[in-house]
């Protein structure tokens, strides 16, 4: 089974719920953390004997300054406006360049060549649950959704038979479209807000484009009882199931703070994150 | 003057502070707020009203299968993966293009042309005098965020613009920091929080743009944050407690500044702290 968290609006508790269903996933297991923008699932299961990888995955292009002889015509054709002629030679911005190559198509003197960037480093380690993937994205480089690709593709190749649980990205854009791609079902975290709902809608259009299974969980739904009422009833005409509602719980800040996963506590928040785990499981074993 | 609100993590408040803001300054001021969250965008759900909609379009390429000779060099050139040339046919994957343009100027036979693919909007809306929002929505199943960003800045461009960025350290979040003067943290006190607080910090020294911090749903308990910026020397602005009545109020839809006089004092004394530190 492998499932991934995502909620479309950031913060609304993927990693809380992810952690909680890796911490009470009794059988072999395997980790990944595909929001490489902002990784925190090693940080709630700290993996040891770490092995990285740099992942070159960005094409830019290089100008030989000793060639150009400053004509301009790579800034014409470049959409991306990273070239610029200054003082008689052309610079590039590397954070703007998207690798394309059109400017090596006009340079009349060959001085433009392609390089592969690196643009992070994935990490393969084993945690107290099981062998977890996750990366590191260098700040400034472009590119997540290839990078989320190649870390899936990794957890993918761990997770043969296994459960597999991605701790997902925020959004609605290539790093989650690259993180549900080939998942069996995704479980969607939403909150009784205005944003998280909305949020959770364009994501609902995202997952059936892609044809994949959802379950929504609301998290801290005692926060606002009107707002719940509204998302149980898009769910049911939607026709996704809710696993939970998990209510404003202390515990879930004190165990963030901690680095743990909230079920390691016994208090409300983990009682229903247990029933979640069972619902998905349950749902999930006839298909 | 142009400010954005950025964080690594998802949910830390960037939407919240740049709302409230915009909000407090357009008492006194005109001010352009722009959503640059295109994946998803929220700060019209704080502004509602009446909205004029501006189509995002690109560039696609149309390839005249009439001329193509399929000698294969657009695919071969296209870096992206997006042409693929069969024996006599030509397939797109109009997702993979990044409309470079390069597999027009590559055709030997001028068999390609482009036409425009409307990837998104740019919602325009007045919720009051002095304020105008500018969001950037794209649409659900395209991966081209940046072209929507940049159009949505390029609407809202005015003499102070408040920029509501993606959650992340990549290519979205670089775009909507483009022409910043200004960068406003929003880190929240967890240890989560600080290993993205530091990443972003990283992502402002690279572009070279001034920053400060603002803590939000504050337990009191912040050192971590502190002794970080006090190592970075990131000034912090404002720390905003963790209550139980602000997230009713977000989650409404309402802002902490329309809702609590003092809020509204507060970030007007904010956006003073700002507009300090970019005139020094």
């Amino acid at each position: 089974m492998k499932i991934a968290v995502v909620s479309g609006k950031g913060g609304t508790g993927k990693t809380t719920v992810s952690a909680a269903l890796a911490d009470l996933c009794q059988g072999s297991l395997i980790l990944a953390d595909c929001d490489v923008d902002a990784a925190n699932f090693g940080i709630v299961f700290p993996a040891e004997d770490v092995v990285s990888v740099p992942y070159a995955g960005r094409d830019v292009v290089e100008i030989d300054s000793d060639v150009c002889i400053g004509c301009g015509k790579c800034e014409d054709v470049c959409r991306f406006s990273a070239v610029q002629v200054i003082g008689g030679a052309a610079f590039v911005h590397p954070l703007s360049c998207e690798g394309c190559g059109t400017c090596m198509l006009v340079c009349p003197v060959s001085a433009i060549s392609r390089i592969k960037m690196v643009s992070g480093e994935i990490y393969t380690g084993t945690t107290e649950k099981g062998p977890l993937v996750s990366a590191e994205l260098f700040a400034g480089s472009g590119n997540s959704g290839r990078m989320v690709h190649e870390v899936k593709r990794q957890a993918f190749s761990f997770a043969k038979s296994d459960n597999l649980i991605i701790d997902g990205p925020p959004g609605i854009g290539c790093p989650l479209m690259a993180t549900i791609g080939g998942v069996d079902a995704v479980l969607m975290v939403t909150e009784p807000g205005v944003s998280a709902v909305h949020d959770l809608k364009r994501l609902v259009v995202v997952c059936k484009k892609m044809h994949i299974r959802m379950f929504a969980v609301i998290n801290r739904f005692d926060l606002s009882n009107q707002q719940v009422r509204e998302i149980e009833a898009y769910c049911q005409a939607e026709n996704i199931p809710v696993a939970g509602k998990i209510p404003f719980d202390e515990h879930v800040v004190a165990a963030v703070s901690a680095c743990m996963p909230v079920t390691r506590i016994s208090c409300p928040a983990s009682d229903e994150l247990s029933r979640i785990r069972a619902f998905v499981s349950d749902s999930t074993k006839d298909s | 003057m142009n400010i954005i609100a950025a964080s690594g993590k998802g949910g830390t408040g960037k939407t919240m502070i740049a709302a409230n803001l915009a909000f407090a300054v357009s008492q006194h001021e005109s001010v352009s707020l722009v959503d640059c969250d295109v994946e998803e965008p929220n700060l019209h759900l704080y502004f509602p009203g009446p909205v004029v909609s501006v189509p995002v379009k690109t560039l696609i390429p149309r390839i005249d299968t009439e001329i193509c000779t399929f000698c294969g060099k657009c695919g071969e050139f296209c870096n992206y993966g997006a042409l693929s040339i069969l024996k006599n046919n030509v397939l797109f994957f109009r997702e993979m293009c990044h409309s470079c343009g390069g597999c027009g100027i590559v055709c030997p036979e001028k068999a390609v042309t482009e036409e425009e693919y409307g990837i998104g909007t740019v919602e325009i809306r007045k919720p009051s005098t002095h304020l105008t929002l500018f969001s950037g929505v794209m649409n659900p199943g395209e991966v081209l965020a940046p072209p929507i960003i940049r159009r949505a800045k390029e609407l809202g461009q005015s003499g102070l613009t408040i920029c509501d960025a993606a959650p992340g350290i990549s290519c979205p979040v670089i775009e909507a920091c483009s022409d910043a003067d200004f960068v406003l943290l929003v880190a929240e006190p967890t240890p989560f929080g600080l290993a993205n607080l530091r990443q972003m910090t990283e992502l402002v020294r690279l572009l070279e743009i001034p920053a400060g911090v603002v803590i939000n749903r504050s337990f009191g308990r912040d050192a971590v944050i502190h002794e970080f910026c006090e190592k970075e020397q990131l000034p912090v602005f404002l720390t905003i407690p963790f209550s139980r009545g602000f997230a009713e109020v977000q989650n409404s839809g309402s802002l902490i500044a329309r809702e609590f006089p003092e809020w509204e004092q507060k970030f007007l004394a904010l956006y003073t702290r700002i507009s300090a530190e970019v005139s020094r």
